[in-house]
């Protein structure tokens, strides 16, 4: 009686598992999306616990500490004017240059704003689940990038959160140029891949760079563009060290990213 | 072990699989996200039937997979093959030790992640992998290890707790009783 149970168990956990396995991919999709919903509730219930903690801070914060607070927002605010004016008018004139140039028009970035609600519980992905979805028009391959730089890409879209995998992650190779600080010229292109060999979730490498490349550490990594997912020029990291590869043929480098990944709390998503 | 029990184990790896993807503190500390599913199918094994350690394996499974980048499912085999050698094995296991409980939960948290990635690698995943994840390995097994010892005090406690109390035993036996009385009465 007891050994037919087990071979019952058995076989049916089995059956089970092939099945959901060998799901059509979009099926697949909307099963995990089902069940993952099940933890919303719980997410929404630990972002609001957090959001109490922080507004009580807030109120128990010292009213000197908030007027310091205040004038360094004022200052920063001013400068920030000032630059937002010298911005608009080198668009202004980099608009101008384009029509006489006949190049296509630079279509300006829009961003929506998300919270991160949780990762991946695996080690061996570097993934981030956020806030928005089908409802805030995303949809997959999006760019998702802080002030600071590159975050990563959107790859799943449910109704109300998506998840984004993060550079460093073995789906989130792209190309990428090392830049001249001073002269913002292209040093060389190559491509980032997750860096398997370190512990730091903030370090990745860049790979088939041509040899004989003039890589230096500190030089900025931007996006190339190519490729079509991500534009060109957003902040990737900067270069921490260089070592030859393939007898000389290729440069690797070893890329800090600009992004802190480990302290993510909010998130831009590319719409455009 | 009742039912109260299987559905306690079932809230505990829903809420273990929330909190593996909320809490992120530990991974940036240590660099490794500690799994709890197996120190609770080894619990599972070794106080219930095969059905319900199927259950929390299959649940178990598939919560986790639903908020990991993994193809659904691919977490439910390495947890239900655990269980079920755990469960085979159970009648040779010393399960209130604590050296058996942490032993168990060691090698289960030390299976459980490797089983995974050869599935993973099996199905044409490419999951990020290199000398780090020997490390990350190693806190995975070390931390479901130290987990199991207490998932076998807090729910033997629940269990006590919600289950009818062994009758003390005494020495009386009804049918050992010497009755007593004034013996045959004779009249002379």
């Amino acid at each position: 009686m007891l050994r037919r149970q087990y071979y019952m168990t058995v076989g049916l956990v089995l059956l089970l598992v092939l099945v959901v396995l060998n799901l059509p991919e979009q099926t697949a999709g909307k099963l995990k999306l089902a069940l993952g919903g099940l933890f919303l509730p719980l997410f929404a219930l630990a972002g609001s616990a957090q959001n109490l903690a922080e507004q009580t801070g807030n109120t128990l914060a010292p009213r000197s500490a908030l007027l310091q607070q205040i004038d360094e927002l004022r200052k920063e605010n001013q400068r920030l004017h000032e630059q937002l004016a010298q911005a608009q008018e080198a668009s202004r004139e980099n608009a101008q240059l384009r029509r006489a140039l006949g190049w296509q028009q630079r279509v300006p970035w829009s961003l929506k704003p998300s919270r991160v609600v949780g990762q991946d519980p695996a080690n061996w992905w570097r993934t981030i689940m956020i806030d928005v979805g089908l409802r805030d028009k995303i949809r997959p391959n999006m760019t998702v990038l802080t002030s600071e730089g590159l975050v990563g890409r959107v790859t799943d879209v449910g109704f109300d959160r998506s998840r984004v995998v993060l550079v460093g992650d073995p789906n989130c190779r792209f190309s990428a140029q090392v830049q001249e600080p001073r002269d913002q010229s292209v040093v060389a292109k190559g491509i980032i891949s997750p860096s398997a060999s370190s512990l730091d979730r903030l370090l990745v490498d860049l790979v088939y760079v041509p040899g004989g490349s003039l890589l230096k550490p500190g030089q900025p990594v931007l996006t190339s563009g190519d490729g079509g997912i991500f534009q060109k020029g957003i902040t990737v990291g900067q270069i921490v060290d260089v070592r030859t590869n393939d007898h000389g043929l290729n440069l690797e480098a070893r890329v800090k990213l600009a992004v802190n990944l480990n302290r993510l709390e909010q998130v831009w998503v590319m719409l455009q | 072990m009742n039912w109260m029990n299987t559905i306690a184990i079932l809230l505990v790896a829903f809420l273990a699989v929330f909190l593996e993807s909320y809490f992120r503190g530990l991974r940036n500390l240590i660099g490794a996200q500690i799994d709890l599913l197996p120190a609770l199918v080894v619990y599972a094994s070794l106080s219930a039937n095969i059905s319900t350690v199927a259950l929390i394996a299959t649940l178990g499974g598939l919560w986790f997979d639903s908020l990991s980048t993994n193809p659904l499912g691919i977490s439910v085999l390495p947890l239900f093959v655990i269980g079920l050698v755990v469960h085979y094995c159970r009648d040779l296991i010393m399960r209130e030790q604590l050296y058996a409980q942490f032993m168990l939960g060691l090698a289960a948290s030390a299976v459980a992640p490797l089983f995974t990635v050869l599935s993973l690698i099996g199905t044409g995943d490419e999951p990020l992998l290199g000398w780090c994840s020997l490390w990350q390995w190693l806190v995975m097994a070390l931390g479901g290890a130290a987990f199991t010892p207490v998932c076998f005090y807090l729910f033997d406690r629940f269990d006590r707790a919600f289950s009818y109390q062994a009758q003390p035993e005494t020495s009386f036996r009804p049918d050992r009783e010497i009755k007593r009385d004034r013996g045959r009465h004779i009249d002379y």
